[in-house]
Parts: C-alpha cells; sequence; structure tokens
C-alpha cells in the first residue's frame, strides 16, 4: 500500500431530478490514496458531504469487478474514464496525478435520460432485448447439448460479441448517441450459431426497430464505441447487424412481411 | 412451528420422477386466472419468473437494479457442474449427489441434492438451445474442465463469465416473456415486506427507488429469489448491493430461517488494501492448479521482499499438512489454513493478513508463454487492482466471504413454512449443507427456476383455495404503514445523526468477521452477539443519512439494509453458538482433532437449524429439522 495520499479537484454533474436544471459543482477531495478505486473515492466524497449536511452524489454501481455494467459515467469526456477495456469501478486512483481536476458527468444520450446526478435510465437496452434478442425456446428437455455441434471459432466468436455487459459506454461515446454496437453484438452472437438462426430475419428487424424507436442515433462508422466499449466488442458487429437486416428486408420472412406490414 | 420437509417416498432415485408424476395440475385455461410475484432476477429469479409466464401465470417480476440483466449471479467466474459424463470419466448422477452430500459435510437433504444432480444435464441441454455460448472443443462437441478438486471433469464453462452467460440466457428468455406480456417487470423496486393474508404470502410492499415510494402488489404466491446474505461482513465478493431484506423481511413475517452460520469463504480473494475498500475481488480458483501457497518461517522475514527468502526460509504450508491433495484442498480447508498462518504472525503484506500464491516454480516449468495463456486474464486483473505483475512476484491472496449455504427453510417444493411463499436460489438453505462445492451454486440456481418451480407451484394453486386479494385489503395498509414508519424513523434520526451508514456498516463487518469468520467460538460469539446489539442501538440513535425519503436515495436504501443486516449478523452468531461442532465452512475452536482439523458431531448436529422469529428483543425459538442419511453414509472428511 502507498503512504503518498493524493489531492483531487472533482467537477461532478449535479442534478437533483429530471425536470430541473443540472449543472457542475466542484469539490475538493483531499488525502485518497492510490490504491483506492475511483468509485471508493466517490464513497468517500459522499461521505463528507453528508456530514456536512450536502446532498451526496447519486450514481449507480453494484458488482465492482466489471462485469454487471451498473456503473458508468463520463470520466473527463472519456466514457469509463481514462483505461482502455475497463469500467468506471475499475479506474484506480493511481491513473491520475496528484492535484488534477476530474470532470464527471452522466452518459449524455436522449434515450438515456438522466434520474439524478450520474444515474440515467437505460431501460431502452432492454426493450432492445425484449424485441428479440433471445432464442424462442421454452424450459422444457431439448436434444443433448451434444447433439448440435458448433465449430470452437464460431463459438468463441459469438461468446466475445455475448460478452457485452450493457453498460451503455458505446451509445455515450458516440456523437450520434447510436445503440448499434449493442443491437449488433447480440445480434452477431446469434447469426454465430445455429440456434440463433432460426428466427434471425424477424429478430434483426425487430431490435433494429425499437432501436431507433428508443431514440438513439444511427451509426455512421465513427468507432468511438469500439474504443470505449470495456469490453473490447468488435465494430463488425455493427457491419454484421446491416448486412443481416439487408439481407432479413429481402428475405420475405421477417414479421412485417408475413403480417403484410401490420407491424 | 411444524416443519414438514414433505419428501416423497420410495427410493432416491425415483422420488422426483414419481412426485413429478403425482402432483396437481393447473387447467391451461386456467393457468392465467394465476399471478406469481417473483423477487429477484438472478439466475433463479429470471429462469423462474421466465419459465412460469411460458406455462401462462401472470408474472410480475422485481429487481433492485435497473435491469435485470445486473443481478449478482453475472458476477460468478467458475463454471456448472452438469453429471452429463461427456469426458467419459465415471461421472454420472449418483457421484454428483454422493461428491454434493460429502461435499456439504452431511448437513444437506439427501433428497434435495439427489433432484438437484438429476436436473443438472436437462439445464445444460436447455441453456445450450437457448444459444448460451459455452465453450467447445475443436470437435464442435462441448469442453468440461475438473473444477474445485472433483475428481470428474464435469464443469462446462463459458471462459472465466459462466455466471454472466448463463444469466444472460435466462435474462433473454424473461424479456421474451416481458415481450408477450406475461410478464411485468419493475426494477430499481426493492422489496421492503411480504403481506399475508389468512397466514398465506399474497404480496409484497416494495419501494420504488427512483421515487421513494412505497407501492404495494398482491398475488396468489410469491416467490423469492434474491440471492445470500454474504454482505451481512461488510467485505465480501457480493455485489455492493446484495442484501438480505426481503428474506429478512419474510423471516420476521414467519418464515424459518435456516443453518444462518453456514457462510463460505473463498480462499483466493485479492487482500484488503485499506480502510477506503468497498468490496473484495475473487481471483479464481483454478489458480491453485499451478500457484503454490506459502509464507516465510520466520516472523522477521514477512515484511522483506519475497525474492529475497531463500527455499528454506519459505513453508509450504498446505503442501506441508496435506500432501495428497496439497494446494488443492477445499475451499474451507485453504482459508482455516490461512487464517492459522496469519495468526501466527507469519502473514505477508502491507496488513499482515495475505499469504502468498507464487507461479515462479510454473513459470520456470512450463515458460512464461504456456502460463499467460492459462491465467494471462487473470493475472492482468490483479495488476490493475493491486498494481503487482504476478510474473515479476508473488500474488497476495487472503480468504473473504464468498458465498451464503444458509437461508429461508423450504420443502421439497421450494416451500417456505409461510404457504405461498416459495424460496430459490442462494436465498433458501436446501442444497448446500454446510459448505457448497465450487461451480454449483450456478446448477443450483437454474434447476430451482427452469425445472422445479414450473412444476411445485401448479400443485401449490391445485391444492389450496385462494380467494382474489387486492391491495386495498387491510393487511395491505398495515404492512405497508409499518414500512413507512421504520423510513421516517430512520430519517428523523438521519437528520442529527452524527456516524454515516457506511462508518456503522464497517463497524459491524469487523465484528463479524472477527467471530462469525472463518473460526468461532464460544466468548467470541456471545460478545459479537453483546457488540451488534450495543451497535444496533446506537445505530437507531445517532445514525447520519440524507433524509430526502421521497426521491432516489441510496444511502437512505443501504441504511435500511444494514438495519437487517445487524440483526441477521446476530441470529448468525446465536445459531454459530448453538451448533457447537465444525462442520463445512462452520469451524467450531472447541470442536477439533489434535491436528486442527473440524470435527463433526452427527450424535447431536445431523440437523438443520431452523428459526423462528418471535419478536422485538425475544430470543428465537430453534426448531430442529433431522437429517437421514440412508445413501451416503456418515463418513469424516479427510484430505490429507
Amino acid at each position: 500500500m502507498s503512504k503518498d495520499l493524493r489531492n483531487y479537484k472533482l467537477v461532478i454533474w449535479r442534478q437533483a431530478s429530471p425536470q430541473e436544471k443540472g449543472g457542475f459543482e466542484q469539490y475538493q477531495v483531499d488525502g485518497i490514496s492510490p490504491d483506492t478505486s475511483f468509485l471508493e473515492m466517490l464513497d468517500i466524497l459522499n461521505d463528507r458531504l453528508i456530514k456536512q449536511n450536502i446532498r451526496p452524489i447519486e450514481f449507480d454501481s453494484d458488482c465492482r469487478e466489471g462485469i454487471c455494467g451498473a456503473c458508468g459515467c463520463l470520466v473527463n469526456g472519456q466514457a469509463h474514464g481514462p483505461r482502455q477495456k475497463a469500467t468506471t469501478c475499475q479506474i484506480y486512483m493511481r491513473s491520475f496525478e496528484n492535484g488534477d481536476t476530474i470532470t464527471v458527468e452522466p452518459w449524455r444520450a436522449k434515450a438515456f435520460p438522466v434520474i439524478r446526478d450520474l444515474v440515467v435510465d437505460r431501460s431502452s437496452f432492454d426493450r432492445i432485448i425484449s424485441a428479440g434478442g433471445y432464442i424462442s425456446v421454452k424450459s422444457a428437455k431439448h436434444a443433448d447439448a451434444n447433439a448440435m455441434l458448433i465449430p470452437k471459432p464460431d463459438a468463441d466468436q459469438a461468446f466475445d460479441y455475448a460478452t457485452c455487459i450493457g453498460c451503455g459506454a458505446c451509445v455515450a461515446a458516440c456523437p450520434n448517441a447510436s445503440a448499434s454496437l449493442f443491437t449488433g453484438a447480440k445480434i452477431s452472437q446469434f447469426t454465430l450459431m445455429p440456434q440463433g438462426r432460426v428466427e434471425r430475419e424477424k429478430r434483426v428487424e425487430r431490435m433494429v426497430d425499437q432501436m431507433d424507436r428508443e431514440g438513439f442515433g444511427g451509426c455512421t462508422n465513427i468507432g468511438e464505441c469500439e474504443a470505449s466499449c470495456p469490453k473490447g466488442i468488435s465494430i463488425s458487429a455493427i457491419a454484421t447487424m446491416k448486412a443481416e437486416y439487408l439481407k432479413a428486408a429481402l428475405s420475405g420472412r421477417t414479421e412485417s412481411n408475413a403480417s403484410d406490414g401490420a407491424m | 412451528m411444524k416443519l414438514d420437509s414433505k419428501i416423497p417416498g420410495g427410493p432416491i432415485a425415483q422420488k422426483w420422477e414419481t412426485y413429478r408424476s403425482e402432483m396437481k395440475l393447473v387447467n391451461p385455461a386456467n393457468k392465467r386466472k394465476f399471478n406469481v410475484i417473483v423477487v429477484g432476477t438472478g439466475l433463479a429469479g429470471a429462469s423462474a419468473a421466465a419459465s412460469m409466464a411460458e406455462l401462462g401465470y401472470n408474472v410480475q417480476s422485481f429487481c433492485i437494479q435497473d435491469s435485470p440483466r445486473r443481478a449478482h449471479s453475472i458476477a460468478a467466474q467458475g463454471g456448472i457442474n452438469a453429471a452429463k459424463n461427456y469426458a467419459n470419466d465415471g461421472d454420472s448422477v449418483w457421484r454428483l449427489f454422493y461428491d454434493t452430500v460429502k461435499g456439504g459435510d452431511f448437513r444437506a437433504r439427501e433428497a434435495n441434492v439427489y433432484r438437484l444432480a438429476e436436473l443438472s444435464t436437462s439445464i445444460i441441454d436447455q441453456c445450450v438451445a437457448q444459444g448460451v455460448p459455452f465453450a467447445r472443443e475443436y470437435s464442435g462437441e462441448l469442453a468440461n474442465r475438473s473444477f474445485g478438486g472433483a475428481q470428474v471433469s464435469r464443469t462446462f464453462y463459458a471462459r472465466g463469465q459462466t455466471g454472466q452467460q448463463l444469466l444472460l440466457g435466462a435474462y433473454s428468455a424473461l424479456m421474451r416473456q416481458v415481450d408477450t406480456g406475461k410478464v411485468k417487470l419493475y426494477e430499481r423496486r426493492e422489496m421492503l415486506d411480504l403481506v399475508l393474508v389468512d397466514g398465506k404470502a399474497r404480496g409484497i410492499i416494495a419501494r420504488n427507488l427512483v421515487t421513494g415510494a412505497l407501492e404495494r402488489y398482491a398475488a396468489d404466491a410469491v416467490v423469492l429469489a434474491t440471492g445470500g446474505y454474504g454482505r451481512v461482513y461488510f467485505l465480501s465478493t457480493n455485489a455492493f448491493n446484495s442484501n438480505a431484506t426481503a428474506s429478512w423481511r419474510c423471516y420476521k413475517r414467519g418464515a424459518a430461517f435456516a443453518n444462518p452460520c453456514f457462510t463460505q469463504i473463498h480462499p483466493t480473494c485479492i487482500p484488503v488494501a485499506g480502510d477506503h475498500q468497498s468490496k473484495l475481488t475473487l481471483m479464481s480458483e483454478s489458480l491453485r492448479n499451478d500457484g503454490r501457497v506459502w509464507v516465510p518461517l520466520k516472523k522477521e522475514d514477512c515484511k522483506k521482499d519475497p525474492s529475497s527468502i531463500a527455499e528454506a526460509d519459505r513453508d509450504y504450508y498446505l503442501e506441508r499438512r496435506y500432501p495428497s491433495f496439497g494446494n488443492l484442498v477445499p475451499r474451507d480447508v485453504a482459508s482455516r489454513a490461512a487464517k492459522a498462518v496469519c495468526d501466527e504472525g507469519r502473514g505477508v503484506g502491507p496488513s499482515g493478513l495475505a499469504v502468498y500464491l507464487d507461479f515462479r516454480d510454473a513459470i520456470k516449468r512450463d515458460g512464461r508463454q504456456v502460463v499467460s495463456e492459462k491465467y494471462g486474464n487473470l493475472f492482468e486483473m490483479y495488476e490493475h487492482i493491486t498494481g503487482e505483475s504476478p510474473f515479476e512476484t508473488p500474488m497476495r491472496i487472503f480468504p473473504a466471504i464468498h458465498y451464503t449455504m444458509g437461508g429461508l427453510w423450504v420443502d421439497y417444493n421450494l416451500m417456505s413454512n409461510i404457504p405461498g411463499l416459495h424460496v430459490l436460489g442462494e436465498a433458501n438453505f436446501s442444497d448446500h449443507g454446510a459448505n457448497r462445492l465450487g461451480a454449483s451454486a450456478l446448477m443450483q440456481g437454474l434447476a430451482d427456476g427452469y425445472f422445479v418451480i414450473p412444476y411445485t407451484i401448479g400443485n401449490y394453486f391445485a391444492s389450496y383455495p385462494l380467494p382474489k386479494v387486492s391491495v386495498d385489503h387491510p393487511e395491505f395498509a398495515m404492512a405497508e404503514a409499518q414500512s413507512r414508519d421504520q423510513i421516517s424513523r430512520l430519517a428523523r434520526v438521519g437528520a442529527n445523526g452524527k456516524t454515516t451508514v457506511m462508518e456503522y456498516y464497517r463497524q459491524l463487518g469487523l465484528i463479524m468477521w472477527e467471530h462469525v469468520g472463518m473460526a468461532r467460538n464460544q466468548s467470541g460469539l456471545k460478545k459479537a452477539i453483546s457488540q451488534i446489539q450495543q451497535l444496533k442501538q446506537e445505530y437507531w440513535e445517532n445514525v447520519k443519512i440524507p433524509t430526502e425519503t421521497e426521491t432516489h436515495n441510496k444511502n437512505l436504501e443501504v441504511a435500511l439494509r444494514v438495519a437487517d443486516f445487524m440483526e441477521l449478523g446476530e441470529l448468525m452468531a446465536t445459531d454459530a453458538l448453538e451448533r457447537n461442532e465444525s462442520c463445512g465452512g462452520h469451524f467450531r475452536e472447541e470442536s477439533q482433532t489434535p491436528e486442527g482439523e473440524a470435527k463433526r458431531d452427527d450424535q447431536n448436529f445431523a440437523h438443520v437449524a431452523a428459526w423462528e422469529y418471535k419478536g422485538e428483543g425475544q430470543k428465537p425459538a430453534l426448531h430442529k429439522e433431522p437429517l437421514q442419511f440412508e445413501n451416503v453414509h456418515l463418513a469424516q472428511r479427510s484430505y490429507k
């Protein structure tokens, strides 16, 4: 444990409710060990604020080991902060110099309305999954798992796409606030697996349509999403999604086709 | 209180099959008339909600997170066991059953465990059908590995993120039902009370964590899948929001709490670095396959650079004490051995509460490349957190709380002693006895949700008259008023208190870890009980919290949970005091062999200890459910 305690100036977005106007506030946080995680530093600040009768900073976090996807904010303008392939909870204060000024903001996107301070509403992601991010099998007796062979490279690649934690960094980093990496990752996972191909046309159509309905922007191949993704999900997911969408439209097997445009 | 385990008759291998055929059914057209509340969306909760909705029941699903996908099952790393025998190494349902009963140190029900082993194979088929990307061989078949000292390779995995992939499978099934309209999702809701009408579970009071509003929900049955209570220790590998409030409020409404002292400590976690720390990170147990655990022989070497300590001055204590299992002894044995050397003053690192896990010899033997392929991602994770590379200097590890085997008492139907209240996954006590085997938690959560509750819930609906109940029933108003009172009381104290919730929470954690942790004794447990009582009293007079109750207020959420953790902590200590034997994760210093190994007392303690709430300030009543071992013979575990 290093004994060199450090001091920081934090500039944090405060917004009491979705209706109220937000703004930046400054806080001095002194005596922080470099082994403290970024969120633990906020915990420390909050305990000090509470004792001064100042409303603490609200932020989401849960597992604090980079897998649940709950945390996330812009740290000095970067989604999740200064380290590549890490969530906000995986940032340690040793990444900052003593005396640094650190700016902290919530994800900024129309489809992620602010609830309070750094807490945003990401339920739009759930609705995209609900539109088709699944394989429609029941809980029941199925064929033996080894009855279906899946080439290892396909399984490995499907896994890479499936590691998405749904944090929203891709949306926050994208100048268009597009959810294409998130949506594309799920579509790509299932496209690579035989189980997923059965409903591929309906899936891609419904998920993409839902994404648009939620108010996410379109993808213009900027690539900020891939760079900010804590799981390193490849932007090739978006290419797959676009190709699948086109193929689906031409296949005549989409839901809008089947129900004669009723969707 | 009468505890009837309702274990069906007949030979163990046929119990579930026979029972399943005999259970009452609900007519398909009538299923839509039944409403079920499912609290929690981890493996057990999400799979249960999805499966019941598929059958036609109306499900209301609740989670404290902003999305059901974030439940703490997501963090499980290692894998999921299933008796598929794909490796052709002699595995079978019987062997998995036997290993689980023995591994649980003979404190679980045989019939439940057998059913779990039996269902394990269907879980893998189910998950593959859902598109879970398990690891595969070049043949295209599923890959298996051996895990946690098992002698067969029965663990299925998805790199180091098996929990995540299984949970996303269950979550996708849940979201499909949200789309069909059979599941109504309530995110950012915390269950604060169980509502009983005519003695049956008929609803819940939940707090909307965004608006702070108390909300009432009615149903024909309540399914609790709210996970374990490891956060009672403050520091643990559990997620920050994992809590025991839902279970605890059910206990206070009359549900029996079984074996609360059975907690599991994981030996390979990154040690505590300082007072700021909010959680402990687990390093996969697989590291013990190649890493060698040691501490310096001499106290005076503990602060030295480990590379400067000569071979002769190192104590590879696991290899020394357990020559046949060595570094691969089970979790509880490895954890206690680490504590013992630290207690002798031979712990390393700044706090003296750590031991080395050294890869020097593995790197020398296999080369850096091979070690990196096996453990590269773990080494990286370790380096990110500690700033040290395990390639250059030995890892420092220490045990941490990881899982709780105890939980609400349930019968064979997974129903508590309160009719209609069902409890699944880590929240119940049923399958792991006094110690859970690696890769068995995921198996149990999914077995309960996909393959047990869909049957037993129908049997419940078909067996009891359930007149319609609405949220206007006086019992709802009463429960809501009680929750409201508690919140306002806390807010009143919080306005002028001096000590923050987090400060109290850490104090509780220290008491629990010190006296109800890896080793327990009578005087320590008594001390813990009185210290917790004192802390609780002080808490309710002096806690400082932000007082806004009608909005998003994380500190208030935590304050409510900590109040329950204090009470639960006291019950854990009470149970540990009562159980004067060592078994599994529960080590009583009074009950050990001359070599310092755990000594079980089957004569006096081959039972489930189920505690009944008797009111504020009253000692809870202990009820014992005797355990019979007809298929696996009681034997002392030995790893020497």
